[in-house]
């Protein structure tokens, strides 16, 4: 385990890197500069890019970057908070907590509700509360987040008025309600429709029937031996929708005002301020990594013919 | 036998599995009885009811299959009137069941002492951890698994395909049930640890007293361990007695057909084997008379049009053929 983690650990640098220099390639094939505003002159541009090193060749520019990053500095801001570190804009202004938090409750909202609505869907199969979560799920997994998004801001907080238009820093839990919902509805229902599937495809499994033939309760036949089993698909599935639940908060944070890192984010590539785009991106995929590699763990834990070091180890 | 030492009495059961299709008579009527004790075979083809018939004494019946009529007594008890609690109880206690293929028998995720322990707590609640762990490593060892303390915590998929099955065994005996039903429990095995399976059972039968059915569609394996054998085709018992009656004087044609269809030591080496011709029956539509009718070398008139009563063909031999009505029917002008 310990070598498996270890090698892990060196790999996500190695992906890391790969991240940094393709970001790189990416931001700077954008036409622009941070610098370019209507009044300024060729000269002007010419000199701030100058003062921040944009006019040396690219080769350089990126080695400047992962040179830093190795030494634990991620640059400071060009634009957007002209000169301040963007450690501090990423770490020390909320902004990746308050990401953090509205992703991790999502995240929870899937799992606590996904697998559950599956598992009833499953055991009540055919009957009208499974036809009605298969419509449910259906739709939900069908409506892109952006709409939904939209769609409840508007019902509830223009119209109906029961909650707050703009979400802000998440203060109260009113206004978590809604963010929550949009960037949770997708993968709640994803992971109901997975879990009903996998579920139906446990309990006929042979080692249901001996179980059965040894006496054991229903309740325990499904809590015990048909739902380990059936969490082995949605447990693999969980490693992908935690870096969609992380990407996917630009669009919510947008939608509800909420000053997180996703909405920063999007900020940050539209007046090219390209040290914050390496490093929210680097952080960013820093965390997805991490969350595939807590994933990865937890399959082995419910499944235990899964081995994950290789047989060299 | 007497009555009042029987452990089991199946009287004329019947169970229909209703399909889109129509209604599947799986098994159709049959009536046996079972001493403690005693080890009974089942053979048949597939599709001859065997499986089902032994899923209704322990009432693992899936939907669309139903009982619907005749009795199952165990011990003086007709278990088809059990509340489904009673009949959980009654399972893994006083019956259980080990299958055909150990491979998705046992659940990946738990460790076998886990799950041997599952078996015992299930129906002991009194019992203490240390105690069922205790008992379920004596019962691996009984079943000749060796380091059962360490093979207690290992997960099914670290034992091979033999020891898998003792395993299961091993599960299947911890509540020292009264009758063990054994549904193929070599079938998915290779030869050298079917016989291995085989002599295990033999003698685990003798130390715990236990009665067994032992559901086959292979003769050589019943004739090893079994005292009385029931034959079944399409949905019914054709031909029942003890093992030397069916071996060496079978009375139905079915049963000596099927005989002359498997290899034998003691035969010349030039003998051919004789396939039984056609197919079974479509149960959805039985034929109005015998179901092996249409396949039958000696079928007569009267067997296309009426199903055969069940002959006694020798001491606790019976058979189901119009052949034993022969004479009797030639006096009548029937043929």
């Amino acid at each position: 385990m310990g070598t498996y983690i270890l090698k892990r650990i060196i790999g996500s640098i190695l992906i890391l890197l790969l991240i940094m220099v393709v970001t790189f390639m990416l931001m700077n094939a954008i036409p622009g500069s941070p610098f370019l505003t209507e009044k300024s002159t060729p000269e002007q541009i010419a000199m701030a890019e100058a003062k921040y090193g944009l006019d040396k060749p690219l080769y350089v520019q990126l080695w400047n970057y992962i040179k830093n990053y190795l030494h634990g500095d991620l640059g400071t801001s060009l634009k957007m908070q002209e000169g301040t570190p963007v450690k501090n804009i990423i770490f020390h202004q909320g902004k990746f907590a308050l990401s953090i938090k509205l992703g991790l409750l999502a995240l929870l909202v899937a799992v606590c509700l996904g697998i559950p609505l599956g598992c009833l869907a499953a055991f009540y199969r055919g009957s009208w509360l499974d036809g009605l979560l298969r419509v449910v799920t259906t739709i939900g997994v069908a409506i892109p987040t952006f709409v939904l998004a939209a769609l409840l801001l508007v019902v509830f907080s223009v119209k109906l008025k029961w909650m707050p238009t703009l979400s802000g820093s998440l203060t109260d839990a009113k206004s978590y309600i809604l963010p929550v919902i949009s960037l949770s509805s997708y993968y709640t229902c994803y992971i109901a429709k997975l879990m009903r599937t996998s579920m139906l495809d446990a309990i006929n499994q042979d080692y249901i029937r001996t179980a059965r033939a040894k006496g054991v309760k229903t309740k325990a036949l499904v809590l015990k031996h048909a739902l380990r089993n059936s969490l082995i698909p949605v447990v693999t599935y969980l490693g992908p929708v935690t870096a969609g639940i992380i990407t996917g908060s630009f669009v919510v944070e947008s939608t509800f005002s909420v000053p997180g890192l996703g909405k920063y984010f999007v900020q940050c590539v539209m007046s090219r301020d390209y040290p914050v785009i390496m490093a929210t991106t680097v952080v960013l995929s820093a965390l997805v990594i991490f969350a595939m590699l807590v994933v990865d763990i937890a399959y082995k834990i419910v499944d235990p013919r899964i081995t994950l070091t290789t047989k060299e180890d | 036998m007497e009555e009042n030492k029987l452990l089991l009495k199946v009287k004329d059961l019947k169970v229909s599995f209703f399909t889109p299709a129509g209604e599947v008579k799986a098994v159709d009527g049959i009536s046996y009885a079972l001493g403690y004790n005693e080890v009974m075979g089942i053979v048949g083809e597939s599709g001859s009811g065997k499986s089902v018939e032994a899923y209704s004494i322990i009432g693992l019946l899936q939907n669309p299959g139903r009982v619907i009529g005749g009795s199952i007594e165990f011990e003086g008890e007709n278990l088809l009137e059990y509340t489904p609690e009673q009949m959980r109880q009654f399972r893994g206690n006083k019956v259980s069941m080990i299958f055909q293929n150990p491979m998705t028998c046992l659940n990946p995720v738990y460790t076998i002492g886990n799950q041997l322990t599952e078996a015992l707590t299930c129906h002991d609640k009194t019992i203490s951890k240390e105690e069922a762990r205790k008992k379920a490593i004596e019962m691996l060892e009984l079943v000749g698994i060796n380091n059962a303390e360490k093979r207690m915590n290992q997960y099914p998929h670290e034992f091979s395909g033999g020891m898998r099955q003792r395993a299961m065994i091993a599960m299947a005996l911890i509540c020292s049930p009264k009758l063990l039903i054994a549904d193929e429990p070599t079938t998915a095995l290779d030869v050298t640890i079917q016989a291995q399976i085989l002599e295990l059972m033999k003698d685990l039968q003798r130390k715990e007293n236990t009665s067994i059915i032992f559901i086959t569609h292979n003769l050589g394996v019943v004739a090893d361990i079994c005292d009385r054998i029931s034959v079944m085709y399409a949905g019914r018992i054709v031909e029942q007695g003890k093992v030397n009656d069916i071996f060496y004087d079978p009375q139905h044609p079915y049963t000596r057909r099927l005989l002359q269809s498997i290899p034998r030591l003691d035969e010349e080496d030039d003998e051919r084997l004789i396939p039984i011709e056609g197919t079974p029956i479509d149960l959805l539509n039985p034929p109005q008379g015998c179901n092996f009718g249409p396949r039958c070398t000696e079928c007569m008139k009267i067997c296309l049009r009426q199903k055969p009563p069940l002959a006694q063909v020798g001491e606790g031999h019976i058979s189901a053929c119009w052949l034993h009505f022969k004479d009797a029917l030639e006096k009548e002008g029937e043929k």
